[in-house]
């Protein structure tokens, strides 16, 4: 059981070390010769103009709400899911109203129009 | 225990021995065994890639009535190796601005997110990582890490069109990650755990036959959340150049490359391990080369389904997959488990058979109903069409079309 932890852990290292080996290596095989035109912003050959971290529409930001909202209350479920098994019909009505909690904050998202893109 | 049998059991002792006979406590020796396994595991995955992509290009290249990469060696199957060399020796062009931490982790966080979910993936009874008792949730937060990479690809940039990119991809994928998880309940459902070795024990029959409609979601969500055609808005070239990864060059560009095409591979495995029944098949539990086999053979067709959409099928517009992923699939995948946590209960004294045919009749009847739905809105919601007039003012910023 803790075995099952050290081998994720070292397979994480093992993941990120992979990747950034190899891009040091091409770093290390690869020619140096920055100049001012190669290293300017690509934005189709047009000088680019003020901030390029300017702000973004809200439309993401309430994507991202919704999302979270629905991420959370998925993610109590999955003990749930482990143990439908032993439950009984009663339980399992009880996860039915949760869903049902869930699916109304997702009309209640709809009605109001966060789930609307223009 | 022979090679037949147990191939890496027999190898695993066999080093243990050597390694303890050298004189290393024991503990130390396991770990250098990990080590080992994490390494071949994930250089393999690495290594498999460069056959992936020849194959994807080959592909495509038939449907498109091509002949695809046919110079280098018999098929052209060494052309992706060719292609390796000599992106090894491509300068790294840095833009001007970039903010250096995050436009240099990006990369390295797009393959090893991949990667990650490697570690648990049963390819037969005994040739896996580890068997994790929260495999799915793992898989779940594996998946994040790519995304993750991808924001950081567009902030670091200094590049409008890599943030605006980036935005895309994030939006989409945060969305679509939400049918997923709810899709993939359904299996932790059936089987009473998360390992992903459990679940294809517990396959019987597959999945896909006692749950297709939720097959089906998560099939789809996993394609839109790799970003490929026909949902792949985030590097839609007449809009934005190359999305996220446009100020990427050389190897760093060849990581979110791999990434890519890694991660249509590890999709399918996924798909055939969860729904598909993974290594099982006539004799497999003995001969775990068999269920190797087996399992390549599904995860092959996934793939080459995968193929045929991004083949096949053209590019959504941002608001169409939205749509699709927020007003069809979250509803429908709430409504999936709802009617299969009922039915099933339901159904528990019964034989399996009647289960399986009462779970069957529920996915049809829902999806009839989801088809109705459909038909009806459809007939409400056609879009005006909209006549350009000459007075069409085009706007100052380009951004705030795109944004």
């Amino acid at each position: 059981m803790v075995n099952d932890w050290v081998y994720i852990g070292l397979f994480i290292l093992i993941s990120l070390f992979l990747p950034a080996a190899a891009i040091l290596i091409a770093g290390w095989l690869a020619p140096k010769k920055p100049n001012k035109i190669k290293n300017s912003t690509y934005e189709c050959g047009i000088e680019t103009v003020g901030d390029t971290w300017v702000q973004f529409r809200v439309q993401y930001y309430i994507y991202a709400l919704v999302f979270l909202v629905f991420d959370v209350e998925t993610v109590f479920l999955y003990p749930w899911a482990v143990a439908y098994r032993q439950l009984t019909l009663f339980a399992v009505l009880e996860a039915v109203v949760f869903l049902l909690l869930l699916a109304g904050g997702l009309i209640y998202a709809w009605k109001k129009g966060a789930l609307q893109w223009n | 225990m022979t090679f037949w049998t147990d191939p890496i059991g027999l190898l695993d002792a066999w080093l243990f021995a050597v390694l303890t006979g050298w004189g290393l406590p024991a503990d130390v020796s396991r770990i250098i065994l990990y080590i080992l396994g994490g390494f071949v595991l994930a250089t393999g995955a690495m290594v498999f890639t460069v056959f992936l992509i020849w194959l994807e290009r080959k592909l495509i290249g038939r449907f498109q009535d091509r002949f695809g990469p046919n110079r280098v060696g018999p098929f052209g199957i060494f052309q992706t190796v060719a292609d390796m060399l000599k992106i090894f020796t491509k300068e790294f062009i840095t833009p001007d601005g970039a903010d250096l931490i995050p436009y240099n982790l990006a990369p390295i966080l797009s393959v090893a997110g991949v990667l990650f979910v490697w570690a648990v993936l049963p390819f037969a009874i005994n040739m896996l990582g580890v068997n994790l008792n929260v495999g799915v949730l793992y898989v779940v937060a594996a998946g994040a890490i790519g995304e993750l990479g991808m924001i950081l690809a567009g902030w670091g940039s200094n590049n409008k069109f890599a943030l605006i990119g980036a935005f895309r991809a994030i939006g989409q994928m945060i969305s679509y990650e939400v049918p997923m998880i709810l899709t993939l309940l359904v299996p932790v459902m059936f089987t009473g755990s998360m390992g992903l070795n459990d679940i294809v024990k517990a396959q019987n029959p597959w999945f896909v036959v006692v749950a297709p409609l939720a097959a089906f979601i998560f099939f789809i969500s996993q394609v839109a959340e790799n970003a490929r055609a026909p949902f792949d808005l985030t590097e839609a070239e007449s809009e934005l150049v190359a999305g996220f990864n446009i100020e990427y060059s050389g190897l760093k560009f060849g990581m979110f490359y791999v990434a890519e095409f890694l991660h249509a591979f590890t999709i399918s495995v996924l798909f055939a391990v969860i729904f598909l029944g993974g290594w099982l098949g006539p004799g497999a539990e003995k001969y775990p080369w068999l269920g190797l086999l087996y399992t390549m053979i599904k995860t092959t067709v996934v793939f080459f389904t995968i193929l045929l959409m991004r083949a096949g099928l053209p590019r959504f517009r941002i608001d169409q997959v939205m749509d699709l992923n927020w007003k069809l699939f979250t509803p429908l995948a709430i409504g999936i488990l709802i009617v299969t946590a009922v039915v099933d209960k339901s159904l528990a004294l019964f034989t399996p058979t009647i289960r399986v045919l009462g779970l069957l009749a529920a996915n049809l009847v829902m999806l009839l109903v989801t088809l109705r739905f459909l038909k009806i809105f459809a007939q409400k919601k056609r879009r005006p069409l909209v006549v350009p007039s000459a007075s069409t003012e085009l706007p100052d910023d380009i951004s705030e079309v795109l944004l």
